[in-house]
């Protein structure tokens, strides 16, 4: 596929999230790609880690049918969900962490590593809080070039113990950056529990360092976050200045791969999945009317046989030539 | 031409950067009202006010990455850290952040960031801020590094790599930051990064010096009455190869001077890659000429003592044309086999 039908593709996957329909389709096809994410590193068809979402699908369905384009998103290295939503197709995010030319930037990213600027997305980072000031600088230049452009900062709990949190919200404050600082609050920050390393029980507290505006929000209600970061989006636009989002979520898996979350209390993923994010929403659009039952279901297993045949079609990828690691260290 | 003192020619070379393309910016701690702690953004708030001469809290980690997200976003920013020992708290944003993201977006968030730091002993500010930091940046591909070695490299080169389009971390000895010269000011004639610039020609050996040897360096082969190329290397990443071995072609002998530690300092690199290359035209070894492998000292003698000094080089060089030998640091015996 070329660059340009690439981009209209991705552009046009992000229009499809004014549809209800369609965010509930998302959060499924970003559920199942990541299903089959854990089987492939389960399979030994890939190397390194990788940090899945299954759980927290709401929060980046909510966050991308809540931005434009041309805003900016930078998030961390649990980023396979939040690409998907703001318009990547499966195909690429898994060629990616195949490492393959399909991949969405070739394959030299990985897991940890993925990029879209047509559709905002900022090399996702591995270092925790690394985004969080670059996302203040995105938001610096949109005020600068006086375009009403926003940027969104994306980051789990334990970011908010990092110097960056610190240093980026008190700047973005200060100069009342166009940002919104989205945290998504799962309960664990790698291995540790929240209260062990966390002085305040609710991450939005911390807003009130900074004199920002702040809300704890229901992560699992896409209807939800999409309502927060609308007040969020709209106060940044109109010059009103960063906000601190807190979306209370849970992953279903571990830290990565290689963690079996075997530090979580008996019964509290139980207690999660009773409030899974997709079923929610299909519930609601169910008690809507705009789809029964059996509409579920066959939206479910449409998406999930699409999901299927995309991994099938980037594990056909081509590995990138030798020539590729030389590409783009400097600009000339 | 005009004759200006260091600081004046960085001030100087930022004005014009900023009047010639309005996406440069100048932020960092102190640069607007207060002008600078060492006065290199003389007049600038004045002339382009608060948007584009930003003062910014004491915190680098967070200003450095806002530099590199403005820079993302397409903006120029110039990033002032006051004394180069502070780059450690913001390393991240440059090694990890700013040097790939380039890479990790294959081309599409390039980050036309220049950081700029004064660094260097000599000037009795103690162990914590009088390090040559250099060293820090220059194993990371993504990066480029220049040190300025007076008033008229310090103007055009900062302007090439307010226009370069990779990152640039730029060292400002602060040494020299009183330094008086006449400053070439045409635009049409700034220097490349990434070439050397020869001071003087000479055929009896190479003295290659970076940022503050480079005029010591000049002083002492004065000194000892050398036939010497004095070279200032200018850019550590990407250096000038070709540039010191044209010159070891002619002299066959090359030394370098430094004002950091022995081990791990830029010319190790230097005598690896010429020793390699240039191994034909060598009659004596690459002999560097450093500081010791201790923390800057603070008491003004020993702080003396620490950087080489022009009789200390000047005797180093007459001893390695004599002998052809590496001769010993004044702090110990080398044993040579």
């Amino acid at each position: 596929m070329s660059d340009p039908e690439q981009a209209e593709r991705e552009l046009s996957r992000r229009a499809q999230l004014s549809e209800p329909v369609e965010r509930l389709r998302r959060m499924m096809e970003i559920r199942h790609t990541e299903d089959l994410i854990k089987g492939l590193f389960a399979g030994g068809l890939v190397a390194g880690s990788t940090h899945t979402c299954q759980g927290q699908e709401a929060v980046s369905v909510g966050i991308a049918a809540s931005v434009r384009p041309s805003d900016a998103v930078c998030c961390t290295y649990r980023g396979h969900g939040h690409a998907m939503a703001l318009g990547m197709a499966p195909e690429q995010v898994v060629g990616e962490i195949l490492g393959r030319t399909t991949g969405c930037v070739g394959g030299i990213g990985g897991s940890m590593h993925l990029s879209s600027r047509t559709i905002g997305l900022m090399p996702t980072m591995a270092i925790i809080g690394a985004g969080i000031p670059i996302a203040a600088g995105v938001a610096w230049a949109a005020q600068l070039r006086g375009s009403d452009d926003v940027a969104v900062s994306i980051f789990g709990d334990g970011t908010a113990n990092i110097g960056a949190f610190h240093e980026g919200l008190n700047i973005a404050a200060v100069w009342r950056l166009p940002v919104i600082f989205v945290c998504e609050n799962n309960l664990y920050g790698e291995y540790s529990p929240l209260a062990t390393t966390t002085a305040v029980k609710d991450i939005a507290e911390r807003a009130t360092s900074y004199a920002m505006p702040s809300a704890v929000v229901d992560g699992q209600d896409l209807d939800a976050v999409a309502s927060a970061m609308g007040v969020a989006v709209d106060r940044a636009r109109s010059g009103g200045g960063p906000t601190l989002l807190e979306m209370k979520t849970y992953r279903y898996s571990g830290h990565s791969r290689s963690d079996p979350a075997t530090y979580r209390p008996e019964g509290e993923l139980d207690e999660w999945l009773a409030r899974d994010p997709i079923d929610i929403y299909a519930s609601r659009l169910q008690r809507q009317g705009v789809l029964d039952v059996d509409a579920v279901a066959a939206l479910r297993a449409d998406i999930e046989a699409e999901v299927d045949r995309a991994v099938e079609t980037a594990k056909q990828g081509p590995e990138p030539d030798r020539s590729e690691m030389f590409a783009h260290v400097y600009a000339s | 031409m005009a004759k200006m003192r260091m600081n004046k020619a960085i001030a100087a070379a930022i004005a014009d950067e900023m009047r010639a393309d309005e996406s440069v910016l100048l932020m960092g701690e102190d640069v607007g009202a207060a002008e600078g702690v060492f006065k290199t953004s003389e007049g600038l708030l004045a002339e382009f006010g608060p948007d584009r001469v930003r003062d910014t809290p004491i915190a680098e980690m967070g200003f450095l990455g806002v530099a590199v997200g403005v820079a993302a976003a397409g903006f120029r920013p110039v990033a002032e850290i006051m004394f180069a020992e502070f780059l450690g708290v913001a390393l991240d944003q440059i090694v990890t952040e700013a040097a790939k993201l380039r890479y990790l977006s294959r081309g599409t968030y390039p980050v036309p960031l220049v950081v700029r730091a004064s660094s260097g002993p000599g000037l009795g500010f103690g162990a914590q801020h009088s390090q040559t930091l250099e060293t820090w940046f220059t194993s990371t591909p993504g990066l480029k590094v220049v040190v300025a070695s007076g008033a008229d490299s310090a103007y055009g080169l900062l302007r090439a790599a307010i226009r370069d389009d990779d990152p640039v971390v730029f060292f400002e000895p602060r040494a020299l930051y009183g330094d008086r010269e006449e400053v070439v000011t045409d635009p049409d004639r700034l220097p490349l990064i990434g070439k050397i610039r020869t001071i003087r020609s000479g055929e009896q050996l190479s003295v290659l010096g970076l940022g503050q040897t480079v005029k010591l360096a000049h002083a002492a082969v004065e000194a000892a009455g050398l036939d010497a190329d004095v070279i200032d290397l200018a850019t550590v990443v990407p250096w000038d190869v070709e540039g010191v071995l044209a010159s070891v072609q002619r002299t066959g002998r090359l030394a370098t001077v430094e004002a950091n530690p022995y081990t791990g300092g830029w010319g190790a690199i230097v005598a690896a890659e010429i020793s390699t290359r240039g191994f034909g035209r060598l009659r004596a070894p690459v002999s560097r000429i450093t500081a010791p492998d201790v923390p800057v000292p603070y008491a003004k003698n020993l702080e003396t003592e620490y950087v080489p000094s022009v009789d200390y080089v000047a005797r180093q060089l007459s001893s390695l044309v004599k002998t052809d030998r590496t001769p010993s640091p004044w702090w110990e015996e080398t044993a040579h086999v």
